[in-house]
């Protein structure tokens, strides 16, 4: 984790972090805030010390929809479903749930997050995704 | 402040709302001015008029940006200065609180506000990504989240934690849709039946595709100027009482709450107590119904009812001309339309015209006070505005 610890706390790293299939956000060094995503200026102290943190990849859907009309990107896998997840620390993350027929999605089921590969057919961003599937 | 008149609108055009095919933003802009300047005969543009603020949303539209400038241009206003302001759906909305800003600072005694967008010679998948553009890009977006889809989020969540249905969101645009028939300046002039609502093709469940605004080409502006100016202009003045605005994290999924809008709350307490108006003070409002829901909870957000009861509130037709507190008699963003930069001070032009008894068909009886509800995006932007008969 020691090259982890040097790394700047920005929305790139956040994602090559997914890229090595974890799940971490910045602890605010001060005041003690955990930050997911992390950014470099805590909103509550102003510090801009953190640490990063492991969060368990696994949640509560708190809420969720089903996505007919797509973006051009993603129009071959709809209709999919787009929720809220609920993690520990009183973080909350969205994200595509998969591995689950659609009418079986229910607000408060458990899930766990997915990793898939980096983007490289456009010039930016080339962040990978992260998915939500049943736990 | 102590409920007295920040300014005075002393002034208001709009252009029609609709499909304006072969029109660019600039002359559009131009029609809804021309409105304005015709309807105050006493007021002298090129000599009265100190700035002018315009709304815009997308440079991506007509490939144009800097349409503070063009605009100003194409109205004939010479050197005045001329700004955009940009906050997503909200954008007009800030521009008017920038206008009061202006006027209250002592350094414009007039000025004009408005807003616009061209949209519809667009395809619907290009404008439904640059209206995406409001929403949080690299959580978001990225991970294939739509802009129907984050108000679809707020609906399962009041769905599922107030027992909220999906015909009620109908029931509101079936409402819509009918003062939308009594304007003739609203894009769809139409009625639809709460089955044709219901089952309307999925767009992001469980809202449908009459669940949703339209995308609409329009503009609309105001004149405003110091309260004690506002008579030399006009025998019939509307005064702005209270004006809110307030901002909330960009991501919806940040939100503590994700039945309300933290922003409408802040933004609409703040109008109030400055206006001194309590709720039910309120004899006709324009709210933000960029989707049903969006209007069910702004009900909620405004205090017209208690957290939960939205969808009692539309149920019992307290919403519609007629009711207790009719709500978007334009026929709101739903059938009136929604060209995104134009949509807040055309909610301050629908209140004009009923707090000065224009409306019409649609004239709400005696109108008073009247209030303005504008969001921009998922609710990280809200501006309220508070009215009164001058």
């Amino acid at each position: 984790m020691r090259v982890a610890e040097q790394a700047p706390f920005t929305i790139e790293q956040f994602y090559k972090h997914i890229s090595q299939g974890k799940l971490l956000g910045g602890r605010c060094t001060k005041c003690g805030k955990l930050h997911l995503p992390p950014r470099p200026l805590c909103d509550n102290c102003y510090s801009k010390d953190f640490k990063w943190t492991e969060i368990p990849a696994r949640g509560r859907l708190v809420t969720y929809t089903v996505i007919h009309i797509a973006p051009a990107q993603f129009q071959s896998m709809a209709p999919y479903a787009m929720g809220i997840v609920q993690l520990a620390d009183d973080l909350k993350i969205p994200g595509m749930i998969r591995g689950v027929a659609l009418e079986q999605i229910r607000i408060g089921m458990e899930l766990t997050m997915d990793y898939g590969t980096c983007a490289a057919t456009q010039p930016w961003p080339q962040w990978p995704r992260y998915y939500f599937k049943p736990a | 402040m102590d409920g007295k008149s920040l300014v005075s609108i002393v002034s208001f055009g709009l252009s029609k709302f609709g499909k304006l095919e072969g029109l660019y933003a600039r002359e559009i802009f131009a029609e809804a001015a021309k409105e304005a300047f015709d309807r105050c005969p006493k007021l002298e543009p090129k000599k009265d008029i100190q700035a002018l603020y315009v709304g815009h949303m997308g440079e991506s539209y007509e490939h144009q940006g800097h349409t503070g400038a063009t605009m100003a241009d194409w109205i004939g206003l010479g050197h005045v200065p001329a700004t955009r302001t940009e906050a997503a759906c909200a954008s007009s909305g800030a521009a008017l609180r920038i206008a009061i800003c202006a006027v209250r600072s002592g350094l414009s005694d007039v000025v004009m506000v408005g807003g616009v967008e061209k949209m519809t010679h667009r395809p619907t998948a290009e404008v439904t990504e640059y209206l995406a553009m409001a929403s949080d890009y690299p959580f978001e977006q990225w991970n294939g989240m739509t802009f129907p889809g984050l108000y679809a989020l707020m609906a399962t969540a009041h769905m599922h934690q107030y027992g909220t249905t999906e015909r009620q969101l109908a029931m509101i645009a079936v409402k819509n849709h009918y003062h939308g028939s009594l304007n003739p300046k609203a894009h769809m002039q139409k009625e639809i039946t709460l089955q044709t609502a219901l089952s309307s093709r999925p767009v992001a469940w469980p809202l449908k595709l009459y669940d949703c605004s339209l995308i609409t080409d329009g503009a609309s502006c105001l004149i405003l100027t110091k309260p004690e100016l506002a008579r030399k202009f006009t025998d019939m003045p509307v005064d702005i009482v209270g004006s809110g605005q307030a901002s909330d994290t960009i991501g919806l999924y940040e939100r503590k709450s994700l039945t309300s809008l933290a922003a409408a709350k802040v933004a609409g307490k703040k109008a109030y107590e400055m206006a001194q108006v309590n709720p039910e003070e309120i004899d006709v409002a324009e709210v933000h119904d960029c989707f049903t829901i969006a209007e069910l909870i702004a009900y909620e957000d405004l205090g017209f009812c208690m957290p939960g009861q939205g969808g009692s509130l539309i149920e019992k037709e307290e919403t519609k001309l007629g009711g207790r507190i009719p709500v978007n008699t334009s026929g709101g963003l739903k059938a009136k339309g929604h060209p995104v930069g134009a949509t807040g001070t055309g909610q301050a032009y629908e209140i004009c015209l009923q707090l000065t008894g224009q409306a019409d068909k649609r004239q709400v009886k005696d109108a008073e006070i009247g209030l303005t509800h504008n969001v921009g995006g998922s609710g990280a932007t809200a501006t309220v505005h508070v009215y009164r008969r001058g």
